[in-house]
């Protein structure tokens, strides 16, 4: 690509010494002062990150809510409005194209946030399947979004926005104002911690990002660091993890498409074939994205799908891919091509301090 | 920030030899193209190493990366400390972040001045 993707925020890294990197076509900061101390600081007191890369629709109009159900995994029968849900777009054969958010503003009212790399494929996908009557919105180049995450991030989002903050559960959003324009805080995340993802337009992001950092509890952080957070919490990255070759079922999300809708791919949702495990890696050295992946007596049965040092934890961590019978297995090498790494099979979150869900008030 | 009385690699190593001895490390450039190191893979105690040829390997949060030798002969001193504090790399590289010390075997030959490898890093840039 040749010209990079910027964000509301682009200018203000590069003039701020964040270290800069194309990402899904973007430039975006991978780092501020390093990854570990940004990591480290938002698992204690509170990281900002800009996430304006991804992706946003609107699905409004008579008849939303079925046609939504009918290409999105979530149970919208029981997503009332205020509230959003975790799910899948799904291939007729099961495999995932994608994850997403949606939420419900209100009766046949949604809004969905995509991954920045499928944008435009989740677009044509999804339009092709809503019928009449039903539009669909890409408000991607409307919208900004900042995610403000941390044990301390609800001190901050109280010093900028007035609000009852206490009282917005995990997975709820309310649609307030910031500096005269529209501002959605959700409280979700992608780090395990308790914190907010704001969304407004981009003439306001500036002004949200500097009022958020203004306190100086809220540090800006770079996609280095959202990507050692979530790896700790075993949250999956679409493209590595998620692909359109993995069902829900593989990935550990079995339980998770609950619609009684007749979604597409539903008949092959729970297939298995292959499972996404979790494995701790002793010493500090690590394995990385298509590493092999054998079992301590065996042939090879996958491979590493996302691989890193962690930091909370001080050992190596691993999400690996391998064939539903070597799943079975507790003991695993890895092969990163230099050397060897012994690997155990071990139960999700890897990271057990995470305080997203923290009760409030 | 490129010490004068150092010598250097075009792959961003340093050495800095004493008598029939050198200290080996990587550049302040190339820890900080790295980013924060969370592990380096050293040589055993007595191991050869040829100028030019792999020394180890040192991983960052984001990649691992080979090392290579700016010299000839034996490992006489691992910096044992880069086991719990890698660290160290990133903090004083030409410091306390030392890699390996080596007795030369033979002199080096392809080594750089502070002026060329200047040069160097800066077009790697």
């Amino acid at each position: 690509m040749d010209t990079m993707l910027t964000t509301p925020l682009t200018g203000w890294h590069a003039a701020h010494g964040a270290k800069m990197v194309p990402f899904a076509g973007w430039e975006m900061p991978v780092q501020y002062e390093g990854i570990l101390a940004e990591h480290a600081w938002t698992r204690s007191e509170a990281g900002l990150f800009d996430i304006c890369h991804m992706g946003e629709f609107t699905v409004r109009g008579a008849g939303a809510k079925d046609a939504l159900s009918r290409v999105a995994t979530q149970n919208l029968d029981t997503l009332a409005p205020g509230k959003c849900r975790y799910g899948f777009l799904l291939s007729p054969a099961g495999g995932i194209l994608d994850d997403l958010i949606v939420y419900c503003r209100g009766a046949d009212d949604y809004l969905l946030v995509v991954n920045a790399a499928r944008t435009a494929h989740d677009f044509a996908w999804i339009g092709s399947h809503l019928g009449a009557g039903v539009e669909l919105a890409d408000i991607s180049g409307a919208t900004a979004k900042i995610d403000l995450q941390g044990p301390k991030s609800f001190t901050v989002l109280s010093e900028v926005l007035d609000g009852d903050w206490k009282a917005l559960k995990y997975f709820n959003f309310v649609e307030t104002s910031f500096a005269g324009a529209p501002l959605i805080v959700s409280r979700t995340g992608y780090t395990g911690e308790l914190g907010v993802e704001f969304f407004c337009p981009p003439e306001t992001a500036v002004a949200l990002w500097e009022e958020c950092l203004a306190g100086g509890v809220a540090r800006p952080c770079g996609l280095g660091a959202r990507d050692t957070l979530r790896l700790e919490m075993g949250y999956p990255l679409y493209g590595q993890d998620l692909t359109e070759t993995t069902t829900p079922a593989e990935a550990g999300y079995g339980t998770l498409p609950a619609s009684p809708a007749q979604y597409v791919g539903k008949a092959n949702a729970s297939a298995v074939r292959s499972r996404l495990i979790a494995l701790t890696i002793p010493g500090r050295r690590a394995a990385r994205t298509h590493d092999a992946v054998l079992p301590a007596a065996g042939e090879a049965a996958g491979e590493v799908t996302s691989g890193s040092f962690a930091p909370s934890l001080g050992h190596a961590i691993a999400l690996a891919r391998v064939s539903a019978k070597a799943a079975e297995e507790t003991d695993f090498l890895i092969d990163t091509g230099r050397t060897r790494l012994e690997a155990k099979r071990t139960e999700l979150p890897f990271y057990k301090g995470g305080t997203a869900r923290m009760k409030l008030g | 920030m490129i010490p004068g009385d150092l010598k250097y690699t075009k792959s961003h190593e340093w050495a800095r030899i004493e008598g029939d001895t050198a200290v080996v490390g990587i550049t302040d450039f190339a820890q900080e193209q790295l980013g924060d190191i969370t592990f380096v893979d050293l040589p055993a105690l007595g191991a050869g190493l040829t100028e030019g040829a792999e020394l180890g390997s040192i991983e960052s949060v984001k990649a691992a990366s080979d090392l290579y030798s700016p010299v000839t002969g034996e490992v006489s001193a691992v910096n044992e400390a880069l086991a719990s504090e890698p660290e160290l790399v990133n903090r004083e590289p030409y410091g306390r972040g030392w890699l390996v010390k080596v007795k030369l075997a033979a002199a080096p030959e392809n080594l750089l001045s502070a002026g060329d490898y200047e040069a160097v890093a800066a077009s790697d840039h």
